[in-house]
């Protein structure tokens, strides 16, 4: 490992110098643990629900993935439709714009309605969330052809599905890839969101009974769950995308 | 079939006009010219003139407003892949080696198009030959970022030659190379040509580069863009880079200079 200063050493550092103020502020200002309970409470907390936080973890992580899963199917094919046509592009736009602009926790009550509260609204409510940023970074990449490149190739007699196979869709792999990261968040965003509205289980919906519960440590374990789980999902897609497009990294890589 | 120094394209009278309407733009006007087999012609201006319009009506990019415009006696209605493009932006597929950006056009033309995937070795090295043929063999399978500016135009010539194509146009495809990359892909060019005897079609703001590698060096005026002057190069072949010091040389450059923007 060459950069393990930077990418291993100095993030722990970090996260550990963070905790250990966190405990330290607790102690210090002796903040009753209703209110702030130390790291090291949440810890014993993670321990002691270990069996529920688990469930509820795989709960999330599944609705969470489903709707990432669909999200990126939709959101390929949309991409692709409106990075092609400007016709698509002009009709679509505008109503995808609106869309995106509707917080998506006003869409979760509808969700219920339709599908009863659940498993359902949860992945519903993901990918919805995350497929906007997917559809717009593969028509961008898509869109961004370079016009010299595609005289070259019409030249040649090639038809627009020769282009876009050949040039657009690799070209907008990169956009695609990275836009994965941001989806995989919004994703799972979108998934706790719902949980918290109404849901049988679930990460969001742990933390709520803990919480009407007073068990201020359990919601603290499980806010502590979702950073691990979206740091673990975000980690995933990163290392996907550099798998994928490593020629889009080439600053870092092989040069 | 049409044979070494017959005619190949004929531009009679053509005009090409942008848009429609009120907002309709002339980009050429009225072009008469003749481009004989295994020519070499340079097409020279100022910015905007039109050099670049031409390039894509020969190409069928663009059909023409007026005027009629043939290649081997067929009139021109649609891209014909006799054709092969370099631009000033080198613009290979990142995602590919080099060997596999000058492979790209065997994958549009017929009957390359057909036969590439079951003979991809022998295409391969047809591609590889040709990469060495202009100094890139040691570095087929090297991707466009590991190359220089220079090694990447070289590419991109190599792809525009791929198929056999019978008119290679290369619009300002050194524009973008510090002088002395700029001379050694003259010499590349001016032996590209010599050797396979392609038909080739140079659009340059560059006049030296003109004369150098031309047989007759066309000079349109602002737009729309008109021929305003045709100059035949009658230095022999082949040229080495030492005549561009000479007299006659710089005579050429000198009389076409001043048919360009009156200062």
């Amino acid at each position: 490992m060459k950069h393990w200063k930077e990418n291993l050493l100095a993030p722990l550092a970090f996260t550990a110098a963070l905790i250990l103020l966190w405990e330290l502020a607790c102690v210090l200002f002796s903040l009753p643990a209703t209110v702030l309970p130390t790291p090291s409470a949440v810890a014993k907390a993670l321990v002691q629900y270990w069996p529920a936080i688990r469930d509820n973890s795989l709960q999330t992580l599944m609705t969470t993935l489903l709707g990432f899963g669909l999200a990126i199917v939709f959101g390929l094919v949309l991409g692709v439709a409106i990075g092609w046509s400007k016709l698509i592009y002009g009709a679509l736009y505008p109503v995808m714009i609106a869309f995106n602009a509707v917080p998506k926790v006003a869409v979760v009550p509808i969700l219920i309605i339709w599908f009863g509260i659940g498993t359902i609204p949860a992945i519903f409510t993901a990918f919805l969330i995350s497929f906007f940023p997917i559809v717009v970074n593969v028509a961008t990449g898509l869109a961004t052809t370079e016009p010299e490149l595609q005289d070259v190739l019409r030249a040649l007699g090639a038809s627009k599905l020769d282009v876009v196979r050949k040039v657009g869709i690799p070209r907008s792999m990169p956009h695609f890839f990275g836009s994965l990261k941001v989806a995989i968040t919004l994703a799972f965003v979108g998934s706790v969101v719902s949980e918290t509205i109404g849901a049988n289980s679930g990460l969001g919906k742990m933390m709520l009974d803990a919480q009407a519960g007073f068990n201020v440590e359990l919601v603290f374990a499980g806010v502590a769950a979702l950073a691990l789980l979206g740091i673990a999902l975000y980690a995933i897609t990163a290392l996907v995308e550099r798998r994928f497009t490593g020629w889009a990294f080439r600053a870092e890589g092989i040069g | 079939m049409v044979n070494a120094g017959d005619p190949l394209v004929v531009l009679d009278h053509v005009s090409m006009t942008y848009g429609h309407g009120q907002q309709a733009v002339k980009a050429v006007d009225d072009l008469t010219l003749t481009i004989r087999k295994g020519e070499f012609i340079a097409v020279v201006g100022p910015s905007g003139c039109g050099k670049s319009s031409m390039m894509k009506l020969i190409s069928g990019l663009k059909p023409t407003s007026e005027g009629r415009l043939t290649i081997e006696g067929k009139a021109v209605t649609g891209p014909i892949n006799k054709v092969g493009m370099a631009f000033q932006a080198a613009n290979l597929l990142p995602w590919r080696t080099a060997v596999d950006n000058v492979l790209l056009p065997l994958e549009i033309v017929e009957p390359h198009r057909s036969r590439i995937g079951r003979e991809k070795a022998a295409y391969r090295d047809k591609a590889r030959a040709l990469l060495a043929s202009v100094g890139l063999g040691g570095f087929t399978e090297k991707f466009p970022w590991q190359l220089s500016g220079g090694m990447q135009q070289r590419t991109s010539i190599c792809r525009a030659l791929i198929h056999e194509p019978e008119i290679l146009m290369l619009d300002e495809p050194f524009g973008a190379l510090d002088a002395f990359t700029r001379e050694e892909l003259w010499c590349m060019t001016r032996d590209i040509h010599q050797s396979r005897g392609v038909t080739a079609m140079l659009v340059t703001h560059d006049l030296r580069e003109a004369v150098f590698l031309a047989d007759t060096v066309y000079v349109m005026s602002d737009r729309p863009g008109k021929i305003i002057k045709v100059q035949h190069v009658d230095l022999p072949r082949p040229r080495d880079l030492e005549i561009t010091y000479e007299k006659p040389f710089q005579d050429l450059v000198h009389e076409l200079r001043s048919h360009i923007g009156k200062h």
